[in-house]
């Protein structure tokens, strides 16, 4: 085991409800690296990132996940995030009574509170910092106020789930920048962050260095490449007949 | 000053001795919400006037701090007038200078000799045969106060009303009456309150309100007693044109039995009436708790919002009807209850009549379940620990906004939701 890693996936198995996810997941990312998963829907890509960030739902039954080195397998959600995992979810709930602007300090967990006022200015979303998290807010706003707490917390490893889907074309410019931001400033830990980050579209590269690409088909790692390379490439041919990954998938 | 009177015919005798007859029809009728309460269990003892103070800071330490419970302020900072009622007596009354001429604060029994015209509204907002309660009131009460604003007069600061309950298992049975003359604006905190000595014991509250044409009033009302305390309020408010009435309740502590169903008649055009409660069930508290609205003017328009958590051993019981009487008239009841425990229990039960109104608008939402996992663990993604994203999540669940409140009070009352958000784990 190379301790240098951010993340370390070892033969990780996950089920939903008694359902079987994923199956056998190994993965490494080391700092300042950022990875892009592709996958068709429903092959289990948001419940890679849930299960890193130990979301309950997400048992584990096989593997082992290690974070700077250290086996987080077993620890809950709010350790995991106080060590450096940072999730930004695709459609978060909505929580009443509390405003984003109280969320987001409480995500800089002391360190960055001061920034939180600037960090919405620079997404464009100060206007959301009184309203209740996601009450009513849009699908650009969604994506903004997730940003804007990921940003706050500042993680050695940014799990962004589709930044780009159902997001106008300005906006995907902000996420993407901020992004970009996110991934290129030393972490509250120091390290040089990484990222593993979903898209379909791949809208969300034009801003970002995909450093690695993945493909997850029902439930398992299939392909992997440089990151634009592997989109042209599932672009060209699909997922069924994408020449990187590891066997011809047939089509759905 | 203005003259209040109605037209309401015959001589003051013969009302009172009217009232008197269907009080007695009504001695044993039972509410039909709510535990029935034998009422000859609490004890009557002999009027004792109890000693009247000069100033509020001279009460002792436990009394002041039970008031402050409930939101009164003993050193009347910010009050514009303080009525403070302990047991059966009234041991102080008093308008600030900065305040006289503008409102009277007395009690209802000094009203009654004062104004003749206050027989017109005598019983008139609320039913005085409505049940065994509103008869206990009639046959024995022991004090109340009655507040009046004078029509055109804005009082900025709130006016501060404090029933306290010092003896053991008696009955204080109140009888008071707010009048905000035309064009009136004013704000009231009635705080409801127990020495800590008290372990059982009855309040039964009958609060009559009249707001004249264009007035407006804020009244918070906070509730803090006891396990073995037993509380029958009974409210009625008459909503003339153009007029406001705003509610706030609060309920944060432990109680046997609270049973309430104020009911409000937005009679003129333009009338409004908003409700805003808070409620916590702890321990074997039993809470049933309702807002009843018949809109009849043009314009009428009703909001009722409510935040149940129930804890423990509680059952809650969250009512709420709106009767659209006017085709211009808009209502909605939104009524959200959270459980923290197995064996607390929670209804909801909102109503709406469209009486011979097609068009009204009447409309509501209820919810009531537990805390939604989905939401702490978004929290713990922040990295809050699971008690802090729960503690927040209810603390959140019950903020809602209180309008027409003292800056002072508004913070009083978050410190003591933080509290109870704390303490719900």
């Amino acid at each position: 085991m190379d301790t240098s890693d951010i993340l370390q996936l070892d033969e990780v198995s996950i089920e939903v409800g008694g359902r079987p996810i994923l199956h056998d997941v190994s993965l490494r990312i080391r700092p300042g690296e950022t990875h892009v998963l592709f996958g068709p829907n429903g092959s289990g890509k948001s419940s890679l990132l849930m299960a890193i960030m130990g979301l309950s739902r997400y048992h584990m039954t096989k593997g082992r996940i290690l974070f700077q080195g250290q086996d987080i397998s077993h620890l809950p959600v709010d350790e995991r995030a106080r060590l450096g995992v940072g999730l930004m979810q695709q459609r978060p709930p909505s929580v009443r009574g509390i405003p984003l602007g109280q969320l987001a300090e409480v995500s800089a967990q002391g360190k960055n509170g001061k920034r939180v006022a600037e960090l919405a200015d620079q997404l464009g979303c100060s206007a959301l910092l009184a309203r209740d998290v996601n009450v009513g807010f849009s699908g650009g706003e969604i994506k903004k106020a997730e940003l804007l707490q990921l940003m706050a917390q500042q993680p050695a490893l940014a799990l962004v789930d589709e930044p780009d889907a159902g997001v106008d074309l300005d906006s995907i410019a902000v996420v993407g920048q901020a992004l970009a931001c996110l991934v290129k400033q030393p972490s509250a830990g120091a390290v040089a962050p990484a990222a593993l980050i979903i898209t379909h579209t791949g809208h969300i590269l034009n801003y970002l260095r995909a450093d690695v690409g993945h493909v997850l088909y029902g439930g398992t790692l299939v392909g992997e490449g440089e990151g634009l390379h592997l989109l042209e490439e599932i672009r060209k041919h699909g997922y069924g007949k994408c020449p990187i990954c590891r066997s011809h998938i047939p089509v759905q | 000053m203005s003259d209040l009177s109605l037209t309401h015919p015959g001589p003051v005798g013969a009302r009172a001795d009217a009232f008197r007859a269907r009080a007695i029809q009504a001695q044993t009728r039972p509410s039909p919400y709510g535990p029935d309460l034998d009422l000859t269990t609490f004890s009557h003892p002999a009027e004792q006037q109890r000693q009247r103070v000069d100033a509020l800071r001279s009460l002792e330490q436990q009394i002041r701090e039970a008031a402050s419970l409930a939101g009164i302020d003993s050193e009347e900072a910010n009050r514009a007038a303080s009525y403070f009622q302990i047991d059966y007596s009234s041991i102080y009354e008093r308008i600030q200078r900065r305040y006289q001429g503008q409102l009277e604060l007395m009690t209802t029994a000094e009203a009654l000799t004062s104004y003749d015209w206050l027989w017109d509204y005598w019983w008139q907002a609320v039913a005085v045969d409505q049940d065994k309660y509103t008869a206990a009131v009639e046959m024995a009460q022991t004090g109340g106060f009655f507040l009046r604003v004078f029509a055109g007069q804005r009082v900025k600061e709130a006016i501060q009303a404090c029933l306290l309950v010092q003896e053991n298992n008696i009955s204080q049975n109140v009888h008071n009456v707010i009048m905000i003359e035309e064009g009136a604006d004013a704000q009231l905190i009635t705080g409801c309150t127990l020495h800590p000595r008290v372990e059982t014991g009855l309040h039964i509250g009958v609060t009559e309100v009249f707001l004249k044409k264009g007035a407006t009033l804020s009244e918070t009302m906070i509730h803090n007693w006891a396990e073995g305390f037993h509380v029958r309020p009974r409210t009625g408010v008459i909503v003339e044109e153009g007029a406001t009435f705003v509610s706030n309740y609060i309920l944060l502590r432990p109680v046997r039995s609270v049973q309430a169903y104020p009911r409000v008649f937005l009679r003129g055009a333009g009338a409004r009436a908003q409700f805003n409660s808070i409620m916590v069930g702890l321990k074997e508290s039993l809470i049933d708790m309702g807002t009843y609205v018949e809109l009849t003017g043009q314009g009428t328009r009703a909001d009722a919002i409510s935040r149940a958590v129930a804890r423990d051993r509680s059952t809650m019981y969250l009512r709420g009807e709106l009767v659209g009487q006017h085709n211009e008239s808009r209502g909605h009841l939104d009524c959200r209850g959270m459980l923290l425990s197995e064996h607390a229990r929670m209804h909801a039960i909102p109503e709406l009549l469209a009486d011979s109104a097609p068009r009204s608008q009447l409309s509501h939402e209820a919810a009531v379940g537990p805390i939604a996992e989905e939401a702490v663990e978004y929290l713990m993604t922040r990295g809050l620990s699971r008690d802090v994203a729960i503690s927040t999540l209810v603390r959140g669940f019950m903020q809602i906004d209180l309008p027409g409140l003292p800056e002072i009070l508004t913070k009083h009352i978050q410190r003591v939701l933080a509290a109870t958000a704390e303490h719900s784990l």
